[in-house]
């Protein structure tokens, strides 16, 4: 029978939520890494007992960790993240050129078919690359190549928070950066260029359609559909049908198209999710309700989710790495909130329950669908 | 042997206890003294001490015999009774305020 885990990194250490297949009974073992902050945990599709995270404090810095056996023991590996060559200059806040300096590891992208490769999104924002388990990393040092000099961190740091993989074709990766934009490789990495036509920022940048400089807070994409993105702007649902050369807003009629997290259902690539937020500047629900909206016609007309969740008195977030969604039929959907609460809906949104409701605040949600 | 007392959470990482003893060839010094922790437990590299710069971590604090050894560069001697295991040396958490 198959079973269901889900990995939720938090402020606080990292916990491992398992069900079976009816996901209604739910074990819950943590924290890992008690005390740490979790930015990201990540199954191996290739061998779902390997699971890596990414592990780091303000006083002691980024630790990677490991598991070979689902999560049950970790094992500390490389952790020395260091750009290639003379690593340059960004913007800063004050106009100034500023050196890139390595902060920590938001996210990690395990290859589809090699337990040993995995990406990792870096703040400040780079990409780096292990074909050893995460032993010794290499950055791909092209990236910063595409417009490097003119990207700039929001508020919320210089982050690479977003890589997804063609499943299709093992030479092209899209990456996205808070307050850059998205970025596309067809050579394996080796050179890059943005692909941010069609986004429009209107009160975050003087050229509102400038090639750099939108922040993306996250894009998402059916493994049977590569070409077809979807993203969560900082303002702005959008869609992309030709491997992000171009983008279209899909908002229609989201109370706020502000928000952070963007899934895809399972099995219908059409069907996506996202959790309006009230504004940039009020990081909670509109009307302080959380709903999770669903279009079944990839964007413009969404219907609101709320049996199950909290309709009044609501005032929690959810991050761009806390939705996720499982492989079942129905196909299951989770997310964590800033308050500590994992949501789950086993009838692809239908209904919600919560797994539990006293974590740390969730930073990251993943799921690995086991047989 | 040095005895070198670490914070708790670089403890659980190197699953060690309160504190570890290490033998240091030659001069006894920060510098020497933090390289033996990095040998003796790897996963701790970079955790005290940036990876490339090797700079300590500016929330990490090191205090021996009453003195704070922080900002003294590493090839500064250790006290006597660090030196002969009588005194730790004390890998510290800065405070974080609040």
């Amino acid at each position: 029978m198959s079973s269901v885990r889900v990995l939720v990194g938090t402020r606080k250490g990292a916990f491992v939520l398992t069900s079976d297949g009816k996901r209604n009974r739910w074990d819950v073992s943590g924290p890992h890494f008690a005390g740490w902050e979790i930015y990201h945990l990540q199954g191996s599709p290739a061998d779902p007992n390997r699971l890596y995270a990414s592990q780091s404090s303000g006083w002691f810095g980024q630790v990677i960790q490991r598991s070979d056996d689902g999560g049950k023991t970790w094992e500390a590996v490389g952790n020395k993240f260091v750009y290639d060559g003379v690593p340059g200059t960004h913007q800063w806040y004050d106009g100034t050129q500023h050196p890139w300096e390595f902060k920590r590891v938001w996210h990690l992208e395990p290859s589809p078919t090699d337990p040993d490769t995995i990406y990792a999104g870096v703040e400040d924002a780079a990409l780096f690359r292990s074909g050893d388990g995460g032993q010794t990393w290499q950055e791909l040092p092209g990236l910063r190549d595409a417009k490097g000099h003119l990207w700039q961190p929001g508020a919320g740091g210089m982050c690479l928070h977003t890589i997804v993989l063609d499943p299709r074709d093992p030479e092209r990766l899209f990456i996205a950066i808070s307050a850059a934009g998205v970025f596309r490789t067809d050579d394996a990495g080796k050179t890059w260029r943005p692909v941010n036509c069609g986004l429009k920022s209107r009160y975050e940048l003087p050229d509102p359609s400038a090639e750099v400089g939108h922040c993306v807070h996250r894009i998402a994409m059916h493994p049977s559909r590569p070409n077809t993105l979807f993203m969560q702007k900082h303002w702005d649902v959008m869609r992309s049908d030709d491997a992000a050369e171009s983008w279209q807003e899909v908002s229609g009629n989201l109370p706020s198209d502000f928000g952070f997290p963007v899934g895809v259902h399972a099995h219908e690539p059409d069907t996506i999710y996202v959790v309006p937020i009230k504004s940039d500047s009020e990081h909670y629900p509109p009307e302080a309700k959380l709903r999770v909206y669903r279009s079944r016609t990839g964007g413009h007309e969404w219907e609101a989710l709320t049996r199950g969740l909290p309709q009044n008195d609501c005032y929690v977030n959810v991050l761009r790495d806390a939705m996720a969604v499982d492989a079942l039929d129905a196909c299951g959907v989770y997310f964590g909130t800033t308050g500590g609460q994992v949501y789950a809906s086993a009838d692809a949104g239908d209904s919600w329950a919560p797994i539990v409701r006293d974590l740390p605040a969730v930073l990251s949600v993943e799921v690995q669908t086991l047989s | 042997m040095i005895r070198v007392a670490l914070p708790q959470h670089l403890r659980t990482l190197a699953h060690a206890g309160e504190e570890v003893r290490l033998q240091v060839e030659g001069l006894v010094t920060l510098g020497s003294a933090l390289d033996a922790v990095e040998i003796a437990f790897p996963m701790l590299r970079g955790t005290i001490r940036d990876q490339v710069t090797r700079r300590r971590r500016p929330f990490v604090r090191f205090f021996a015999c009453g003195q704070d050894l922080s900002h003294e560069p590493p090839d500064t001697p250790l006290p006597g009774a660090v030196v002969t295991g009588d005194e730790p040396l004390l890998v510290v958490g800065a405070m974080a305020g609040g």
